[in-house]
């Protein structure tokens, strides 16, 4: 059964991963933390600001561990059955709420009956659509919630019926909106509940204060089912919008962990503070996306793969973005839990050899000196963006004599010209919800509305993503994925440039940090020696 | 002067509707929507959304609504902080950026006013020249430039003062002196230009022929004069300090409502917008009322009757 073959690579990971770390005892950590959290309910949240702090605050069945690997989390063990559609989670019995309440199988089933009840209009309600019958209840065709695929069996016992085999569900529980919620408070406080004083959650901490705009604090919860192995005392976290800002407060010490750093000080960092300075591959791509519903580029892939091929990759992540990006040359990053990386074939390539064929094929795609291509690069305002889209505009009309001019727009507006297509070349970025190929292939089926913002549509694609929905030998659905990049990557709907990394600053005496592709770091792992 | 206040407060009232009604129908004209993000959500969560913020009615009818809920003294809920009411972030954070303002506000007139009245007395001298040169610098150089330098070598290199977050005094020292510096630098001019004509007037050259001493001359009579065009360009100022707040809290992490201003408009955060237009829009009527209220006690001149 492929549960227990997981389990036990599972505790072997957790006993390594806690024997690993020094758990001193005390400390206050202080973490930068991006944004100010648009709410801190479970269902309501979508940023990862929020999601950092709720990992704190709530432990979904699955957990994950320092390094972002699976493991028990709420429950401490699961059946699967054999056609993979139906989990069992056998609750660990010292699950304690912050109040002290047992944690049952009941408030999974409160939580996601509230999590996808329509009312609730929580914004990533749909991540939860492989549950049965999940979809439905969202969209208002069914309105009573027991026919939900989400049941306790006893108080803990909980059962789980998908729709589908899907490979990827244990990762996806550690999503927040997979977390249980306390019933009784949240029908004694209301719409207050995440307040500091009336929050109850069942993770290794609890919500102590919450200044919007200042900082959020969190203390241990007395009641986790591991607290004797939780050493911090206090983690605070802050709002840091501001990147530069938020590296003086680190070198002041205010901070011992920076949510980001400032782009144009990376070379200063590198020479001074390259001891403290993280830089990881993360679970996302950076890409321009190619409108495929109109002229030019509908019907004519040459012209797309040539403009693929003209873009020096290596020339924009070491002289323009210099962070430590990777030019990337497939959709799904490397790293990617069962997959293998595809590449487009040109990887192999020197850049001269791109050249000659991206000539080729403009010419096939039928422009030339004398009918070049002109084309409107949509980007959102950032220095960044702008950069970029300056130095592929240069390779472009250097190399083939492409007209390009740059259009750019405030983050909203940019956000409403995508989802009308009104763009030829937009700028774009994906950072993966779970660790699995499917999150960053399903954006392209046909049937994915306006979030297959390219319009690219391709049966073949389609037939593979949805067969691979359906299998259940992990073997045969990986290889159904890669056929599926690689059918996407030739037909170059989207043009990749490069895969994110995180960054961080963290001072030496932060202990138990790993980096990991999820950028995930449970602060039940961490700790602070004297400093 | 009640019967004044009174009209004038009346008067403000059409005021109040017509920044409502005009900020209403702007921030929806902006394209997007306060639920947009880079990851599209499915249309029948994106419909949820909508119904339970009622972005599905008619805009009318949400204008309606607002109104009614406003007269009723109810921002509505924050639709980027989903877990506050509008009416709580303002209330939180209107303390914070009120003692932030004043603090700066009172540190601008009290050394702007001395350093422009010694520039004026020792005209054309080594310190006139000095103070004239600071307060140049002062009004061309932006605070979102001068904060940023504050801080690395006060609180970075020199680690005298913190850099961000508010708490204890400490915390205060560098905001307020950055969001006072452009201010301190007008005021000085304008003391300077006023207090230079005013002792060129015909009551102090009386002042002075009647034997009061010069120090007499000047406090007495001179400085009062003199601060007749800082008292109207409080009403400015406070304008200055409100939207240079916006930067300094953003740059200082002040938990403030400066910063709701920008965020709440990038973010299509209607409610939020709504609220702080409408909290700003009142302020700044009564300031300039209570500005208009203090002048007779400076100008003999003027009188409300």
């Amino acid at each position: 059964m492929p549960g227990t073959a997981r389990q036990l690579l599972l505790g072997f990971l957790v006993s390594i991963t806690i024997g690993a770390g020094p758990a001193l005892a005390g400390g206050e950590l202080h973490l930068g933390n991006g944004a100010e959290p648009e709410s801190l309910d479970i269902h309501l949240s979508s940023g990862v600001a929020e999601a950092n702090i709720q990992r704190d605050l709530f432990e979904g069945l699955i957990a994950e561990g320092p390094d972002a690997s699976l493991i028990p989390g709420a429950a401490e063990s699961w059946d699967i059955s054999p056609d993979g559609t139906v989990y069992t989670f056998h609750l660990r019995e010292d699950g304690r709420w912050s109040n002290g309440d047992p944690v049952t199988a009941h408030d999974f089933v409160y939580a996601f009956h509230r999590g996808l009840d329509p009312a609730t209009a929580g914004s990533y309600a749909f991540i939860l659509y492989p549950v049965k019958n999940a979809e439905a209840v969202v969209n208002g065709e069914m309105i009573a919630l027991g026919n939900l695929g989400i049941k306790a069996l006893d108080d803990r016992t909980l059962e789980i019926t998908l729709n589908a085999p899907t490979a990827y569900f244990l990762d996806m529980l550690t999503h927040h909106m997979a977390y249980p919620l306390h019933r009784p408070s949240l029908e004694e406080h209301g719409s207050a509940w995440t307040r500091a004083g009336n929050l109850v959650g069942n993770g290794a901490f609890t919500l102590a204060e919450w200044v919007p705009q200042s900082h959020i604090k969190l203390v241990p919860n007395p009641h986790f089912h591991d607290a004797e192995n939780v050493a911090l005392d206090e983690v605070w976290y802050y709002p840091t919008e501001d990147e530069g800002q938020e590296l003086q407060r680190y070198r002041a010490d205010e901070l011992d962990v920076s949510y980001d750093i400032p782009a144009d000080q990376i070379e200063w960092i590198v020479e001074n503070l390259n001891d403290e300075y993280r830089n990881f591959p993360y679970l996302g791509v950076y890409y321009y996306g190619l409108n495929t519903t109109a002229a030019p580029f509908a019907d004519n892939v040459p012209l797309r793969q040539a403009l693929s091929l003209a873009i020096n990759r290596e020339i924009l992540t070491q002289s323009i973005t210099r962070a430590g990006e990777i030019p990337a040359y497939s959709f799904v990053p490397p790293g990617v839990a069962y997959y293998q990386q595809q590449t487009m074939d040109f990887e192999a390539w020197d850049q001269s050899a791109r050249n000659d064929a991206a000539r080729a094929l403009y010419a096939e795609a039928g422009y030339g000196e004398d009918n070049p291509l002109e084309i409107e690069i949509l980007y959102n305002t950032s220095d960044n963006h702008k950069k970029i889209a300056i130095a592929i505009g240069a390779m472009w009309k250097q190399l083939l004599g492409v007209e390009v001019t740059l259009r750019n727009e405030e983050w909203k507006v940019y956000l409403a010209s995508r989802d009308e297509k009104a763009y030829q070349v937009v700028r774009s970025g994906w950072i993966g919800d779970y660790n699995d190929a499917n999150t960053f292939l399903d954006l392209f089926l046909s049937d994915a509305g306006t979030m297959n913002s390219t319009g690219y549509s391709n049966p073949a694609y389609d037939a593979l993503l949805k067969s691979a929905a359906m299998e259940t030998d992990m073997v045969a659905r990986q290889a159904m994925l890669e056929e599926a990049e690689r059918i996407f990557l030739a037909d170059a709907p989207v043009i990749p440039i490069y895969f994110y990394t995180t960054q961080h600053m963290i001072k030496p005496w932060v202990h138990g940090w790993v980096d990991n592709i999820k950028d995930v770091h449970p602060s039940r792992f961490l700790s602070v020696s004297e400093h | 002067m009640f019967s004044y206040a009174a009209r004038r407060l009346a008067s403000a009232v059409p005021t109040i509707l017509v920044v409502i009604t005009i900020a209403f129908f702007m921030i929806r004209l902006a394209p997007g929507g306060p639920f947009d993000q880079e990851r599209q959500v499915p249309p029948e969560v994106a419909a949820n959304l909508e119904r339970a913020y009622h972005l599905d009615e008619p805009l009318t009818a949400q204008f309606v609504r607002y109104l009614g809920n406003v007269l009723t003294g109810e921002f509505g809920p924050s639709f980027r902080y989903r877990d506050f009411s509008v009416s709580e972030l303002l209330a939180d954070g209107f303390p914070i950026s009120m003692q932030l303002g004043v603090s700066a506000m009172i540190l601008a007139i009290v050394i702007g006013f001395s350093a422009g009245s010694l520039a004026a007395l020792r005209r054309n001298t080594a310190s006139d020249m000095a103070v004239m040169g600071v307060a140049m610098t002062g009004i061309a150089v932006p605070n979102f430039v001068v904060a940023p330098i504050m801080t690395l070598v006060l609180g970075v290199w020199f680690a005298l003062l913190p850099v961000g977050g508010w708490g204890g005094i400490n915390h205060a020292i560098l905001p307020v002196l950055a969001l006072a510096l452009p201010q301190i630098a007008t005021i000085a001019r304008l003391t300077r230009g006023s207090m230079l004509e005013v002792l060129r007037a015909d009551f102090i050259r009386t002042a002075r022929a009647k034997g009061l001493s010069e120090y007499a001359t000047v406090t007495g009579h001179a400085m009062r004069a003199a601060a007749l065009p800082v008292l109207s360009y409080l009403g400015p100022a406070t304008a200055g300090i409100i939207t240079g707040s916006v930067v300094i809290e953003q740059i200082f992490g002040i938990p403030g409502i400066g910063r709701y201003f920008v965020q709440g408009a990038l973010n299509r955060d209607y409610t939020l917008v709504m609220g702080v237009v409408i909290f700003y829009a009142v302020l700044i009527i009564l300031l300039n009322l209570v500005v208009d209220l203090l002048y007779p006690l400076f100008d003999p001149r003027v009188r409300h009757d």
